[in-house]
Parts: structure tokens; C-alpha cells; sequence
């Protein structure tokens, strides 16, 4: 093999059983922990070089002329590539709409958009020759919110657009506009005794991923490229990789190598073509790697939102109505923006019964950082809105914030705003109950014989505080996401099983193009295998485009789908080896052909429990093999004016429970405990579940208190393209997180089992934002919150 | 120029290094030790953190003429490190000549990993969920095989503050603080 660092196969054996339900231990744990395991910034080859980008000093300009003398005559550079050498007609990426250029044409529309690319063979010299290269940018003005996007003279952030929501936005700077209207608002507006209107503002979150984006491009002898790439989706990349490279899909060969987190910011294209045209160019391996500052500009961002909003009630705590009016900024590129705007619109009201609606979402363009997919996609900030506004709504009617929720909680059956029935269990008051029961932390606990121990306490080490001025406050808050590709998205996955004797054992090998970012997804489809096959010994395939696509690693959706569609085929290669086993063994025992069989163990057993054959026996030397799609139920798109329609596929629903105390005096915010309470469906793997609960409630703390990308409202420029200026949380931030996982079918999915990822990240953030109110008294209608919000500094 | 230093035991060379390059650079791209990572270049996430001379530092932020003549552990020589600790060279740092001589990387022909020789806080990582996407990994284990090193038996604020300049974005560490905890029990009772 000529590469070093590719993905080797993962074989996993168990002494146990290791089917689903059970916490079986990571099969590629062993080599992330002695540092084998292959991440893509690790990948070398023999003569490669290394890639380099060149990005735009300003947000918003059209570019006179750019030269690249002096970075080509530079010792050790082999190769500077613009816009005029790119190899086809096709010159723009996206992936809903292709509105993003490989490399800036004429224009640049953000900060750091990628203008020119450089090989070198050494990353400084890279970037040295990246650094001559001069580019003459004439500055436009800067489209930055809502009111400069929509001006009647606005410039046009895309001027000739073509693709199909131009139809239905009121403007070209508006990417897509989806409105929810069901009931009749003004009329139940009339039935309200109270009535509550809030303002809110989100702000840009970055994934902030540990391992950047990175990848090494290898020219191959037919003319065709070999990418091995840390990606959410690999067929989604090739889609969009292939037409701008002139080569047909099968000549573009994508593998997955380790990817080192995602939540959203690996679902768009970063340096996969840049790397892909100079590996051609050169007839070299090139390897491109970010760095940090780099990569908070290879990525997309979560959508910054205003959300602004009216909600009623009666004088008993049922709600009336709610009216609502969501505006993201999608920045220069469309991304997954219209997607986003279906998710905040039509989860917009959050997980309650409320039959008279009103929501209008849109995201706009503007020259701000491109903003698109990350962990709660559009859930997250309408979650953040709602949940405040069910606090106010408490306050002002006396009634506690949780009675409150419970009285208006969705159950089955309860239809949502798009008008689909809520059709697996919803138990929304069951988690909150869960969440409010579990016990409180104790109060002062920075307290001891020695003195107050400051690492408790808000300002931690800093010695801000002993406890003086520091006041406790605990939130509660709730929220619903989607599982699964919605409106109308063929979501489907590919497994290919197959199950053969190696070494006198049943093996089962699985083969999806499932990205692992992380999840652990690799761990579940072992499990799966060994549930349906009855084998102990699975091997996971590495991921590749030799196999069908599997879909994104997003969305919630990879247990469901992948894990589904690994099922599938483990069902047919059941019932191709019990053909197998009828065809050899059928005349010595009579349930061969009557009894209902199953293999378990490395057996062949009937229903009732009696051993029929080995499976060593029945196969051979024979390998059964299938490959097969599988899919969820279908949905359909929203109506473009009314919103209605079954949109999406399953919900996915957790609360929390946030304990806080802040240093009222310096405005510092110690989170001493963040409980989570969220329904799972069936957890096929407990621990990894837990982890994913524990793991988005942290990046839900994250945007409460600490995370947000500063954009320059005058420049566009962003601020803080650091992890010295762009904080997540740190174990010091980070509270202990009990955990209840509730496990409730939902007969319409694989064994019952729910999305877990995204829900947590959701409720986290206005949980503690509520506790804050509580502690401080103080509005706070902006996430995060900084200490200068807390102490009228601001 | 050329540098000479000890890594996980085995005197190293490296040539041609130029002078602007990081310990983790020379690590990573001279000397096939690719297992301590670069995530943020500027000493803020931890995840390329090693043992200098038995200090834990971010390899990014030394340069790597300054590693001259000392030693280094990454978390390749993790379990080897911990084995010889367990022995009872326990408070010193590094590996003996003659020791490091019996000492070979993983053989890259592994295909699971299983079956190599942990040491008692990576076995524990894995048992307790702690890795996820694995790449702030070898950094925690580095820091937190030290911390275990200097306390054995440590409190949960020992933890955190021992690890506060370690970012890990997956698992909302507590699983982490579960698998250090673990490590430490475990190395208690002896096990």
C-alpha cells in the first residue's frame, strides 16, 4: 500500500454476546488511545507536497487583479492555482445550491473566502509563496444584517441568482423564507389573558471540532484522483468534487480517513477540491491541512438569529398562541440555509400543543462568515427563543416554569404547527418531571473547614470571590428536534453485509460509506451485526465510495438510517444462509423447513431454542454478500405559504435542568451542575448514548456563557479566529451532568430506537440562561451571556 | 540543523530541520510519531502535549532545537512508561538506555490494536466511554498519566484543574473524569 496512515480494517472480537443494548466498548478504541489511530491530518505519502490556501483580507470586494509571479518563482513552490486555472466549466460548489466559487472569481463575498491555492514541499514554504501573492481588492460595501440586506438599494451579495427559492423571497439577499400558519392567530390573540413579547438574539457558534479540516489527494495512473478524507459525507463530497475536476464520479475514489469531530462543520466541502486540483496539477500526493485560524474560516458557522417573538395565554397557563418571526444570517454562501429555516419555522413553537400559529422564518445573505449545519440546526436557536418566553409567560402568570410546560406539553398524537401528527411517544412532561426530580446539588458547596475552596466558586483560581456576592439560580428548559433528512428528502443508506468462515469462525463484515466522526457509529454497527447474525466476531469495513452512499453523519439520523439499513441486509444474508443450510442440511431435521429460525450463538436455532447446525457448517466455504438500500418513511416538502405538511421523520426530545451561581457583582457565571433528562428510544449502545447526551449539553453550555465567532459590523471581519479568543468550554467550565435516559419505542424506527445527538444541545443553552435570570433577576434576551450583560457594563 | 533527542526511550535524529519548526512537527512529520496532535498551534487545546524531561508541555509551542539533549514521551511510550513506573523506576522520567533498546514501536501491521499492552489510564479511557472522536486523547492521557504520577490518589477538583488546559469537544468530560478516576482506583488496588 502506498500511503501510510490508511485506514486499516477494525475487526472487534467478543468473548460476550455484544449485541445491541449493551455498552460494547469502541472497536477503534485501542488505537486512538496509543495514538495509531489514522486521522487525516496524519496521512503522508512518499513525495508529497503540501497545500496552502491563499484567503481574502476583507469581507466584501471585487478583486482587480491578482499576481502570482513571485509566489511560482519561489524555490520549492510546484504549482499556484486562481479561478482561470480551474479545468472545467464547472467552477462552483454548494449543496443545495452551487453558489460557492472553488476559488474567488472577480469577487470575494466574505472574510477568508479561498482566492488562490499553492504546492510546496514544505507547509512554511507553502505559505510563504501564499503570502507573495498579491491580490488588488477594490472594497464594496458590506451587507452585515436584516435591515442593510433588505434595503431597497442593497447591494446584491449573488446577482444573478437561478436557483429555485428566487420564486418565493422578497428579496434577492433573502435566501429562502418558509412561513408556518395554521389556526387563526388573531383571533385567538383574543382569548388571551396575558400576552408576552420577547427580542432575542443568538450568537455565531463555531463546531470548534478538535481535528481541522485536512486530507491527502493522490493522483492515480488512470488520470482519476484517490482522496482520503475526514468528511460527514463521502457521496455528498464526490457529488460535488468530481464536475469541477472533469472526471466522472468513478475516478474520483473518496476514503474515509479518522476524522477528528464534526457537529455540522465537515457536511460542506472545505479543502477537498483545492487538494484534489493540485494533486492533478503536480502529479504529486498534496496534503492539506488547516490550522486553527484557518479553520474558523474553512468551515460554516451555526446561523446567528434575531428571533422575535409573541406568545398567549390564558389565565389557567394554556397557551392561545404563538407568533414568531426567525431571522438567520446564512452570511455569503447558501450552504444548508434553507434547510435550517424549515427546521426553526416548523419546530419554531417548540414541543407544545398550540393550535393557532403564526411563524415566519428566512435566512439571509449577507457578507458575514457563511453559516449552515451544526448539532441542532435551526432547532437550536428557536429553542433558545421559546423556552425564554415560556419563563416569561410563568412569571407573569404566577405559574411555576415547569407546571407550565407540563399543562402545554405535546403528547402523541398532538399535531404540530405544519399541521403532522406527533406519531411515536412524545413524553415531554414525563422528562421534565424526570429532570426537576432528580436531587439538587448542595447549596455552598465551595465551603470547608479551611475557608471557601475557590475552585468552586464563579472566577475559580482567579480568586475572585469567597462567596461573597455569589448567588444561586436554577432553569429548566425543554426542546424538539427532527431525526433524519426532512421535507421530502430521499434519506436513504447502503449496507453491505457479509458473513463467511475465516479461521473456523462465522465472521460478519459490514461496509457502509458511514462517516465515524466520533459517534460511535462503528460500535452500533458491530452490534447490529451480531444481533442479527448471531456471530461474535465482526469486521467493520473501512468507509469508502466503493460501497453506495450512506448518507450524512448529521442530522441525528445514523443509527436510524445506516444502523437500519445495516439491519436490513444482515436480514437477507439470514435468510440467503438459512436457504444455504435448508439446501445442505434440510433432510436431517424436519425445522429446517417449519420452524422459524434464527442464528444465535454461531448457530442455526429454531424459535424454541434447539441447534440445528454450526453456521461454520452451513457456509463452508461459501460467502454470502448483500448489498442493499434501505429507507424511512418517506415525507414531503412544506407548502411554500402555509407550511403544511408531514415533513419530517421522528422527534427527539430532551430537557435539562440547569443549577448556576454567579458572582453578581463581576458577572461570572459558574455552572455547578447541568442535569439532562431525554428520551432515546432504545439505547443500543449505553454508554455511547450517555456520552452524546454529556457531549451536546457541553456545547449547549458553550453558547450560553462562553462561544461566539465576533464579526466587525462595519467590516464583516471576524475577531476571533481563535482558541485563545474563541473559548469552549474547559473541564474547569464544564459541570457534572447526570444523566436520565428514558427509553420509549417508536415502532417506527429499528428496534425503537430515536436519534440521541442533537436534542441535548438544544435544551442546554436556555436551561442555563434561565438560571441566570434567576440568579440576577436580569432579562437576558442574548446568548451567550458575557459578564458585562450581568453587571450593566455593556 | 540537526537535532538529537531521546523519544519514548530511543535516542532520535532528526536532519534538516528547519529552525522554525515545532517538537510537535519534528514529532509528527520527521519522525513518524504522528500520535500527539495539532489542533491549535498555540498552546490553548493540550492535544499535543508530551513529557519534556517529565514536564508536561505543548509540543507546538517548544521549538524543536529546544528538545536537544532531553527526553521526550509521547503517548506512543505511554504504556512503556507507565510499565517501567510500575517497576519501580516510579518518580523518575524517560526510559534507560538499555530498557529503551527492548523497546519497538506498535507494529503498524496491527489491525486492532488489541492485544497491546496499556497503560492503566489509556485501559481506563476505553472502559469508561472517555474517547469519542479520539483526537484531544493523547493529550489528556499524557496529562492526566502525570497528574496520576504526581497523585495517585487525586480528588475530582486534583482532576480538573490537572486537565484545565486540555479542550476535549466530544464527550463533555465527564466520561474522561470517570475514566482518570478509574485509572486511579484501579492503580490503587493494584490492578
Amino acid at each position: 500500500m502506498p500511503t501510510n496512515g490508511v485506514p486499516t480494517k477494525i475487526t472487534q472480537g467478543s468473548g460476550t454476546k455484544g449485541g445491541i443494548g449493551e455498552s460494547t466498548l469502541r472497536p477503534d478504541g485501542t488505537l486512538k488511545v496509543t495514538g495509531e489511530f489514522a486521522y487525516s491530518s496524519d496521512m503522508w505519502h512518499e513525495d508529497m507536497l503540501w497545500g496552502q490556501i491563499l484567503r481574502s483580507t476583507v469581507a466584501h470586494a471585487e478583486i482587480v487583479s491578482i499576481d502570482t509571479a513571485e509566489a511560482l518563482a519561489t524555490p520549492g513552490v510546484y504549482a499556484v492555482m486562481t479561478y482561470d486555472d480551474l479545468p472545467t466549466e464547472v467552477k462552483h460548489y454548494g449543496l443545495e445550491i452551487q453558489d460557492t466559487p472553488v476559488l474567488a472569481h472577480g469577487k470575494v463575498r466574505h472574510h477568508g473566502e479561498p482566492v488562490a491555492i499553492v504546492a510546496a514541499d514544505h507547509p512554511e514554504t507553502a505559505r510563504r509563496a501564499a503570502a507573495k501573492i498579491k491580490v488588488d481588492y477594490r472594497e464594496l460595501p458590506v451587507i452585515t444584517d436584516e435591515a442593510s440586506a433588505t434595503a431597497p438599494d442593497a447591494v446584491l451579495v449573488h446577482e444573478h441568482r437561478d436557483d429555485h427559492h428566487i420564486g418565493h423571497v422578497r428579496h434577492p439577499n433573502i435566501v429562502h423564507r418558509q412561513p408556518i400558519v395554521r389556526g387563526d392567530v388573531a383571533t385567538a390573540r383574543g382569548r388571551a389573558d396575558v400576552i408576552v413579547e420577547g427580542e432575542y438574539t443568538f450568537g455565531m457558534q463555531d463546531q470548534a471540532f478538535l481535528g481541522p479540516e485536512s486530507g491527502l489527494a493522490v493522483p492515480e495512473e488512470d488520470g482519476g484522483v484517490h482522496l482520503y478524507i475526514a468528511t460527514q459525507w463521502l457521496h455528498s463530497d464526490l457529488r460535488q468534487i468530481a464536475p469541477v475536476l472533469g472526471l466522472p464520479e468513478d475516478k474520483v475514489r473518496m476514503t474515509l480517513a479518522g476524522v477528528g469531530g464534526a457537529f455540522g462543520g465537515r457536511e460542506d466541502l472545505s479543502m477537498q477540491i483545492h487538494a484534489c486540483l493540485l494533486a492533478l496539477r503536480t502529479g504529486k500526493p498534496v496534503k492539506i491541512v488547516y490550522n486553527r485560524f484557518e479553520s474558523f474560516f474553512g468551515h460554516v458557522h451555526r446561523h446567528p438569529a434575531k428571533l422575535y417573538y409573541e406568545h398567549g395565554a390564558t389565565a389557567d397557563g394554556r397557551l392561545t398562541h404563538v407568533k414568531a418571526r426567525i431571522v438567520l444570517d446564512g452570511g455569503a454562501y447558501a450552504s444548508a440555509s434553507p434547510a435550517v429555516v424549515g427546521n426553526a419555522s416548523s419546530l419554531g413553537v417548540g414541543p407544545y400543543a398550540v393550535d393557532d400559529v403564526d411563524i415566519e422564518a428566512i435566512a439571509l445573505y449577507t457578507n458575514n462568515p457563511p453559516c449552515g449545519a451544526m448539532r441542532g440546526f435551526g432547532a437550536v436557536q428557536a429553542c433558545f427563543a421559546y423556552e425564554a418566553q415560556m419563563d416569561k409567560l410563568a412569571a407573569r402568570l404566577g405559574i411555576d416554569p415547569v407546571e407550565l410546560r407540563q399543562r402545554n406539553a405535546m403528547e402523541q398524537g398532538t399535531l404540530l404547527p405544519t399541521g403532522q401528527p406527533v406519531d411515536s411517544p412524545a413524553p415531554v412532561a414525563e422528562l421534565l418531571r424526570r429532570v426537576k426530580a432528580m436531587p439538587m446539588p448542595p447549596e455552598r458547596q465551595w465551603e470547608s473547614s479551611e475557608g471557601a475552596d475557590v475552585r468552586q466558586l464563579p472566577g475559580g483560581l482567579s480568586n475572585t470571590t469567597h462567596g461573597e456576592g455569589v448567588v444561586r439560580g436554577v432553569g429548566y428548559a425543554v426542546g424538539i428536534k427532527n431525526v433524519g433528512f426532512s421535507e421530502g428528502f430521499d434519506d436513504y443508506s447502503t449496507a453491505r453485509v457479509r458473513m463467511e468462515v475465516v479461521g473456523g469462525e462465522p465472521v460478519a463484515t459490514v461496509h457502509t460509506a458511514m462517516a465515524e466522526v466520533g459517534q460511535g457509529g462503528v460500535t452500533v454497527h458491530a452490534q447490529i451485526a451480531r444481533t442479527e447474525l448471531g456471530v461474535t466476531q465482526v469486521t467493520i469495513h473501512p468507509a469508502d465510495t466503493r460501497v453506495g452512499s450512506a448518507g450524512s453523519t448529521s442530522a441525528s439520523r445514523q443509527t436510524y438510517v445506516t444502523g437500519g439499513a445495516i439491519r436490513h441486509a444482515c436480514e437477507l444474508v439470514r435468510e440467503k444462509v438459512l436457504e444455504l443450510g435448508r439446501r445442505k442440511l434440510g433432510s436431517y431435521h424436519p425445522a429446517w423447513a417449519h420452524a422459524e429460525l434464527l442464528l444465535e450463538g454461531g448457530k442455526v436455532v429454531t424459535d424454541g431454542g434447539e441447534v440445528l447446525a454450526d453456521l461454520v457448517d452451513v457456509l463452508g466455504d461459501e460467502a454470502v454478500e448483500v448489498e442493499e438500500e434501505w429507507r424511512h418513511r418517506p415525507t414531503e416538502p412544506f407548502d411554500l405559504r402555509t407550511g403544511q405538511g408531514n415533513g419530517h421523520v421522528q422527534y427527539s426530545f430532551a430537557a435539562h435542568r440547569a443549577v448556576v451561581e454567579v458572582d453578581t457583582e463581576l458577572g461570572l457565571v459558574k455552572v455547578i451542575e447541568l442535569a439532562c433528562a431525554q428520551d432515546v428510544g432504545k439505547a443500543l449502545n449505553p454508554l455511547s448514548v450517555v456520552g452524546q447526551i454529556q457531549g451536546g449539553t457541553t456545547q449547549g453550555l458553550g453558547v450560553a456563557v462562553m462561544e461566539e465567532i465576533l464579526v466587525d459590523p462595519r467590516t464583516a471581519k471576524v475577531r476571533n479566529p481563535s482558541f485563545t479568543d474563541y473559548l469552549i468550554p474547559t473541564i474547569l467550565d464544564t459541570p457534572t451532568i447526570p444523566v436520565d435516559v428514558l427509553e420509549l419505542a417508536d415502532d417506527h424506527a429499528p428496534y425503537g430506537l430515536r436519534g440521541v445527538g442533537e436534542a441535548p444541545t438544544l435544551s442546554s443553552t436556555p436551561a442555563v440562561l434561565a438560571a441566570i435570570r434567576a440568579a440576577t433577576g436580569l432579562e437576558l434576551n442574548r446568548t451567550p451571556v458575557r459578564p458585562e450583560h450581568l453587571t450593566g457594563t455593556s | 540543523m540537526r537535532v538529537n533527542f531521546t523519544v519514548n526511550g530511543r535516542p532520535q535524529q532528526a536532519d534538516d530541520v528547519w529552525e522554525g519548526e515545532s517538537l510537535l512537527y519534528v514529532l509528527r512529520e520527521r519522525l513518524g510519531l504522528p500520535g500527539s496532535k495539532n489542533a491549535c498551534e498555540q498552546g490553548e487545546c493540550g492535544s499535543c502535549t508530551v513529557r519534556l524531561d517529565g514536564v508536561p508541555v505543548c509540543s507546538c509551542l517548544v521549538a524543536a532545537g529546544q528538545a536537544e539533549g532531553r527526553e521526550v514521551v509521547t503517548v506512543e511510550g505511554l504504556a512503556d512508561h507507565a510499565r517501567q513506573r510500575a517497576r519501580g523506576a516510579g518518580g523518575t522520567c524517560g526510559t534507560s538506555l538499555d530498557e529503551a533498546k527492548g523497546w519497538t514501536a506498535d507494529g503498524t501491521d496491527s489491525q486492532t490494536g488489541e492485544g497491546a499492552e496499556l497503560s492503566p489510564v489509556q485501559q481506563a479511557f476505553i472502559d469508561a466511554g472517555a474517547v469519542q472522536c479520539g483526537f484531544c486523547t493523547p493529550g489528556l492521557l499524557v496529562a492526566a498519566d502525570e497528574m496520576l504520577e504526581r497523585r495517585p490518589n487525586p480528588s475530582d477538583a486534583d482532576i480538573r484543574e490537572a486537565l484545565s488546559g486540555n479542550l476535549c469537544r466530544c464527550t463533555g468530560y465527564e466520561k474522561i473524569m470517570d475514566a482518570v478516576r478509574l485509572a486511579a482506583a484501579r492503580q490503587s488496588e493494584g490492578v
